[in-house]
């Protein structure tokens, strides 16, 4: 009775599902967008370690310095990283003193004595603020566009540090035929939906100077800001490599331990008679 | 139950001795899991999975209440405590990244298991209630793991809890209400967060007893074996200790580093980015989709595309989606065959792999858009997978002529020992 019950229900679902399978397509547009959208490029990055396989390997703290100074003077027009706190900079070798200043540069809200609104300096303990009070105001300045924090960027798109430096690097002038582009967006092929609001940020080579004298060149701004973009998305990235790395050697040698007792336990059993 | 060789334990203290006569404790994990639980001593490294999975469930439940120390259940602000916990709380980003990375090989593992269940016909008298627990174990998980992904609050946590509560949605008459029932409203909101915390904080521990009735179950008939063949005397079983806690303990020790190896090294790698992007309930993602360990079944939701019988298409998907796995409960019922081991069942040993080949191919489509030809293509798999069990596996084990049986599980063992060393002195190898 049950497996007759079941081949009538099983009957009925496969001649549902095939009957499915067999009706005619509707002929879809081929997706324009999907046609040019482009997957990330391939960069290598110090903080992937040996054959970029993101095993081992540390963030170039240079790197994460230039890239801040980039964040700082392009990105953070428009971008905040609400999730990083002042403090946190001391990762990327900033001396106490330094981070004061730095946090000094920036104005958050407080309450005075009289219990009104005001403002006062950011100190170590304060993230770094909002650069928009709201998403409405953020529309209003941006002519309708809401630039994204960008705290967590690197790990909210696939291949999310690729993803960055080839967004900054991806702009052209060329709009293929037949793609529609609106005047007040952008042509953008790694960017999902190709049209992006925000203006080429990376204009020229020398747009931000360096003080460790590497050269000031747009590809170069683009890494060390995805680099750094990766250090505000996991910031305890080469903690947890290092940890990795001691619990698989802890594991494996107590596996082998595991697997020597094993064999010690099994001996009279697989000894055949 | 147990075989009548089973050790017995004897208690060599004082207060061991006192113990057992009040509270024998001891005696019952000495009973369970010691030298008093005869195993039959063939069984290969697949019938490690079971431990296993309670190794991963031991884990979430310590990491998940770590973790709920730190997480606020309140759509303002369960994105930023996250966020908290991977960035400020001492070792947090070690816990959650175990809970979630634990949580797929969680779902791993217990796949293994069931699929190792279906090849030695594990579901077979005298195991069904030990079957139909693990599946009531299976769905439990899958409920957990839901909920416990929407917890984070990022986009695909809101729009995972707006597509699955929206299943329920497609039911006729009662439907909304219901949908509105569980979310606590009309959209996914604090309300939503709220109980699915407050359950996603239970089930585990109702899992838990399931699992201690899973075990139960087990203990009754004894652990199955490849050769699906009755234990017969003693020399077809080992105590579970030392034999097998040895054993176990090295596939464990394999699973952890294979486990801390993603945990460690590509923690994010089995997760959707999107759902680092905190949720908003104004913009739709280009592409919704599950994890990974329902994409099967979300593949079979979404290939029922026509209306048929005058039911519509979106109430197929759903009662085809919860169908596909209630239909295993009848499993003992619809494989009949007497032999248990694929191993002496030619026919139903390729469908086996025929049907594991099916079901990744189904898990393939769901993870990709709905667009062709993955439509179709779940379509076709779809239906191999219901009548895999409803229609060929019944006729099958009807029709199938079996190999012959081992007399027993030592004479199969010493069988495989003398095939494998080519009658020369035989080197240790048979127990796997």
């Amino acid at each position: 009775m049950i497996r007759l019950g079941a081949l009538v229900v099983g009957l009925l679902f496969v001649l549902n599902v095939l009957w499915g399978a067999v009706q005619p397509r509707e002929d879809s547009a081929p997706d324009m967008a999907k046609q040019l959208h482009k997957h990330p490029k391939h960069v290598e990055w110090a903080h992937n370690g040996p054959g970029n396989l993101g095993v081992l390997g540390t963030f170039d703290r240079g790197q994460l310095q230039r890239g801040f100074q980039v964040y700082k003077e392009v990105c953070s027009a428009c971008h905040s990283i609400n999730r990083v706190a002042f403090r946190d900079l001391a990762d990327l070798g900033f001396s106490e003193a330094q981070i004061k200043a730095i946090a000094a540069e920036y104005e958050v809200a407080a309450i005075d004595g009289n219990g009104e609104p005001t403002t006062r300096k950011a100190t170590p303990a304060d993230k770094f603020p909002l650069v928009y009070a709201n998403e409405a105001a953020a529309r209003a300045a941006q002519n309708g566009a809401n630039p994204p924090d960008l705290s967590l960027m690197t790990k909210a798109r696939p291949d999310g540090t690729n993803y960055v430096y080839s967004l900054l690097t991806g702009y052209s002038d060329d709009v293929p035929k037949g793609w529609v582009k609106p005047d007040t967006l952008y042509y953008n092929p790694y960017f999902h939906s190709i049209n992006i609001a925000m203006p080429p940020p990376l204009a020229a080579d020398g747009q931000v100077t360096y003080a460790d004298g590497t050269n000031g060149t747009v590809d170069q701004y683009a890494k060390d800001v995805a680099a750094f973009l990766t250090w505000t998305a996991e910031p305890k990235l080469e903690n947890r490599k290092e940890t990795g790395v001691a619990a698989i050697l802890f594991l494996t040698v107590l596996t082998f331990l595991g697997y020597l007792s094993y064999r010690k336990v099994w001996a009279d059993v697989k000894k055949p008679a | 139950m147990s075989f009548p060789w089973a050790k017995h334990y004897q208690p060599t203290s004082a207060v061991g001795k006192w113990m057992d006569e009040r509270l024998p404790l001891p005696r019952f994990v000495y009973n369970a899991l010691g030298p008093g639980y005869p195993t039959p001593k063939n069984l290969n490294a697949f019938y490690n999975f079971g431990v296993l999975a309670g190794v991963a469930l031991v884990i979430q439940i310590i990491t998940g209440v770590v973790l709920a120390m730190h997480f606020a259940a309140d759509t303002r602000v369960a994105f930023d405590s996250v966020e908290h916990i991977m960035r400020d709380v001492n070792g947090g980003w070690m816990i959650r990244y175990m809970h979630a990375v634990g949580a797929s090989f969680f779902f791993g593992v217990v796949y293994i298991h069931i699929f190792r269940g279906l090849y030695y016909g594990s579901y077979k008298p005298p195991r069904e209630m030990l079957w139909m627990l693990g599946l009531v174990i299976f769905l439990l998980m899958m409920a957990t793991a839901f909920m416990g992904y929407v917890l984070v609050w990022g986009q695909m946590s809101f729009w995972g809890a707006q597509v699955i509560t929206g299943l329920f949605s497609a039911l006729p008459v009662v439907g909304t209400s219901i949908q509105t029932w569980l979310l606590g409203g009309f959209s996914p909101d604090n309300a939503t967060l709220n109980r699915f915390f407050s359950l996603h904080y239970l089930l585990p521990f109702v899992t838990f007893g399931v699992i201690i009735l899973h075990v139960w179950a087990l203990h009754i008939p004894g652990s199955n074996n490849p050769t699906g063949i009755d234990v017969k005397s003693e020399a077809d079983t080992v105590p579970f200790h030392p034999y097998y806690t040895a054993k176990d303990f090295v596939g464990l020790g394999i699973y952890l580093i294979v486990f801390a190896a993603f945990v460690f090294f590509m923690p994010n790698s089995l997760g959707e980015p999107d759902n680092y992007i905190p949720a908003n309930p104004l913009s739709t993602p280009a592409h919704i989709v599950p994890e990974w360990y329902f994409w099967p079944f979300y593949a079979i939701l979404r290939a029922f595309t026509t209306d048929f019988l005058g039911v519509p298409a979106k109430l197929w998907g759903v009662i085809a989606m919860f169908a596909s796995i209630l239909l295993l409960f009848l499993l003992p019922w619809l494989d009949t065959s007497p032999v248990r081991s694929n191993n002496y069942r030619p026919l139903s040993r390729i469908l086996f792999w025929v049907f594991v080949a099916v079901a990744l191919a189904l898990g393939v489509c769901g993870g990709a858009p709905a667009e062709e030809p993955w439509v179709r293509l779940s379509q076709v798999l779809t239906a191999y997978y219901f009548a895999h069990f409803l229609i060929i596996l019944p006729i099958v084990s009807k029709l199938e002529k079996t190999k012959p049986l081992p007399g027993s599980i030592s004479e199969a063992v010493l069988a495989k020992v003398g095939k494998g060393s080519g009658g020369a002195a035989p080197v240790a190898q048979p127990a796997e």
